[in-house]
């Protein structure tokens, strides 16, 4: 489904700021393959996703996804493939416009948007239903504006958004990590629910390395802007937080320092 | 006070003709109306894009310049006011490729636009400053001679917007301009081309301007190359004013027609208000002055009121050292 390969990019290139930001970053996703990306800061997780959703070009390396090559295809244009759920739960919905006018802007990703109603009615009644996955009353407050949300919930409405054209690939940036933990978990499970049902093929970028095992069926590491370590199968399922740590460090010959991930052990 | 100052004030006040200002009004709320018009040109941008448009002043003259040189050139006003739209359209475009294709700041690419179209103005006026159009000899679909008629008038072309604006915003289109202002990171991200957005947003928004440029032409039959100078600062003023008052009636159940018909009532508001100090003697030289003092006051107003709300005199005052 994916196939990102040898993906390069440097920022603020030729300057005493110049960061080597990706630096051949490969990985192959099979259809339906749950991947969890964890790494420590600045390793190039975020820029890997940013990468893929072509927030800018790369500098060198191809993105394909499901055969098409999107390489030199701009944000919005991509945006028809993919669906994403940013890290700061602002970034994902539009605060002043309706739970039910945000949801039928994702309804219209990457199709043409005319002259149309902006929301159907038919519309409306399908989002009520889809609402209720959610199990957070939303369906009943479907004319509020989004700014009125909590946080929580403006994340689970952004996946529901991101999700509501199937994407080929969903991308999730660190989407629990503004939550409190009661939060977090719940969205994390509402992911989960929804990835099964919908068997999307899925990259989601976390710090907690206790969620990067339980969740998934593949895990990648990165560092340095390349990816280190490529777990898949039973060897994931058995994996705990002290082989991941010992695995850095083998591969990476340094010591796996993140006080992020080593506090939210 | 000193008793001359006392004694001016007297023949002021002494000078005063309540008749008077009655005669003034009803011109006064035409001329609040198509400047409503203009304004909710002002609001698709300053609201819904969030994007400052200073282009405007330019347009705002455009329209009354094409308007007036068509309709003297033996087209009539319906067609002359079509074209002047279009005039506006083209004027947005320019403001909006400035700002997306090459780059430049929003509120410069307006400013570059403004100053450009002084010169095209002057151009489609045949070098003239001021181009006249007599109502005896033309058939102006609005003028102050009229005044009823005008009002009516004013109030028809008000209210066609007011209907077009509210049915395109609700479309996946305008649906997708209002998603580019609420958070282009978002707009991005559900595949929306947020430069073709802001381009079709600033064509329309100078549109109405230069529509409602062409109906002042009309109204006060002539075009002037200073017609729209400060044109932004009544925009803001109307839609400003109009907020405050629509949340002071309506609160938290405004809705999109009512901030569209708030945005109008700003506008009468507004030239009532200038009607009212202009015969309470102000100088006329004064007026720029007063409305830029007009438009700051309404523009500071939500935010003292905010810090009324929460300010770190009143955390003193509530805590700090003494009270613990």
């Amino acid at each position: 489904m994916l196939n990102a390969v040898n993906l390069q990019k440097t920022f603020n290139a030729g300057t005493v700021n110049e960061k080597v930001a990706l630096n051949g970053a490969t990985l192959c996703l099979e259809e339906g393959e749950f991947c969890t990306v964890i790494g420590g800061n600045g390793a190039g997780k975020s820029t890997f996703l940013n990468a893929l959703a072509g927030v800018w070009p790369v500098d060198g390396g191809s993105i394909s996804l499901d055969g098409i090559d999107v390489t030199g295809l701009p944000e919005y244009k991509r945006a028809k493939y993919l669906g994403r759920v940013f890290q700061d739960p602002m970034t994902g919905t539009a605060a002043n416009m309706q739970i039910d006018e945000n949801l039928a802007l994702a309804k219209r990703r990457g199709g043409h948007r005319g002259l149309g109603w902006g929301v159907t009615k038919a519309e409306r009644e399908e989002f009520h239903e889809l609402l209720k996955i959610l199990d957070l009353g939303l369906e009943d407050r479907m004319t509020s504006k989004v700014g009125l949300l909590s946080g929580g919930q403006r994340q689970a409405l952004t996946l529901l958004m991101a999700t509501l054209q199937k994407p080929k690939l969903l991308l999730l940036d660190e989407h629990t990590a503004a939550l409190d933990p009661k939060t977090a978990a719940k969205v994390l499970e509402t992911t989960e629910k929804i990835i099964q049902e919908q068997n999307l093929t899925t990259m989601m970028v976390t710090h907690n390395m206790r969620d990067a095992i339980v969740h998934g069926n593949r895990l990648i590491m990165m560092n340095e802007g390349k990816v280190i370590l490529n777990i898949c199968g039973e060897e994931k399922k058995k994996l705990t937080i002290e082989d991941l740590l010992h695995k850095f460090e083998e591969v990476s010959g340094t010591e796996f320092t993140s006080d992020k991930e080593i506090l939210s052990r | 006070m000193s008793p001359s100052l006392v004694v001016i004030f007297g023949d002021i006040i002494m000078s005063l003709n309540i008749a008077t200002l009655f005669a003034a009004l009803p011109g006064n709320v035409a001329q609040g109306i198509i400047w409503g018009i203009m304004a909710l040109g002002v609001y698709i941008t300053f609201r819904l894009l969030d994007f400052a448009d200073l282009s405007v002043d330019g347009s705002f003259a455009t329209g009354g310049a094409v308007t007036v040189v068509l309709m003297l050139a033996g087209f009539n006003s319906g067609a002359a006011l079509a074209i002047a739209f279009v005039a506006g359209v083209l004027a947005g475009l320019v403001t909006g490729v400035l700002h997306t294709c090459l780059g430049i700041p929003a509120i410069l690419s307006g400013i570059l636009t403004q100053i450009a179209l002084y010169s095209v103005n002057l151009n489609i006026m045949g070098g003239k400053a001021n181009t006249a159009i007599s109502v005896d000899k033309f058939n102006l679909v609005i003028s102050l001679r009229y005044i009823d008629k005008a009002i009516i008038t004013a109030c028809i072309f008000a209210a066609i917007v007011m209907a077009l604006m509210y049915w395109y915003f609700g479309t996946e289109q305008g649906s997708a301009i209002r998603a580019t202002g609420a958070n282009p990171a978002m707009s991005k991200a559900q595949g929306i081309n947020i430069d073709m957005m802001k381009v079709i947003a600033l064509s329309i928004s100078n549109g109405l301007v230069a529509l409602s440029g062409g109906l002042i032409a009309q109204y006060q039959g002539f075009a002037d190359i200073n017609m729209g100078r400060g044109a932004i600062v009544i925009g803001l003023a109307a839609v400003i004013i109009g907020e405050v008052l629509g949340n002071a009636f309506f609160g938290k159940r405004m809705n999109f027609v009512l901030k569209l018909l708030f945005v109008v009532i700003g506008g009468i508001l507004y030239y009532v208000i200038i009607g009212i100090v202009l015969w309470l003697k102000m100088p006329a030289n004064d007026l720029k002055l007063f409305q830029a003092i007009v438009v700051a006051i309404f523009l500071a107003v939500p935010h003292i009121k905010n810090k009324r709300a929460s300010s770190f005199g009143k955390a003193a005052k509530r805590g700090g050292i003494k009270n613990a």
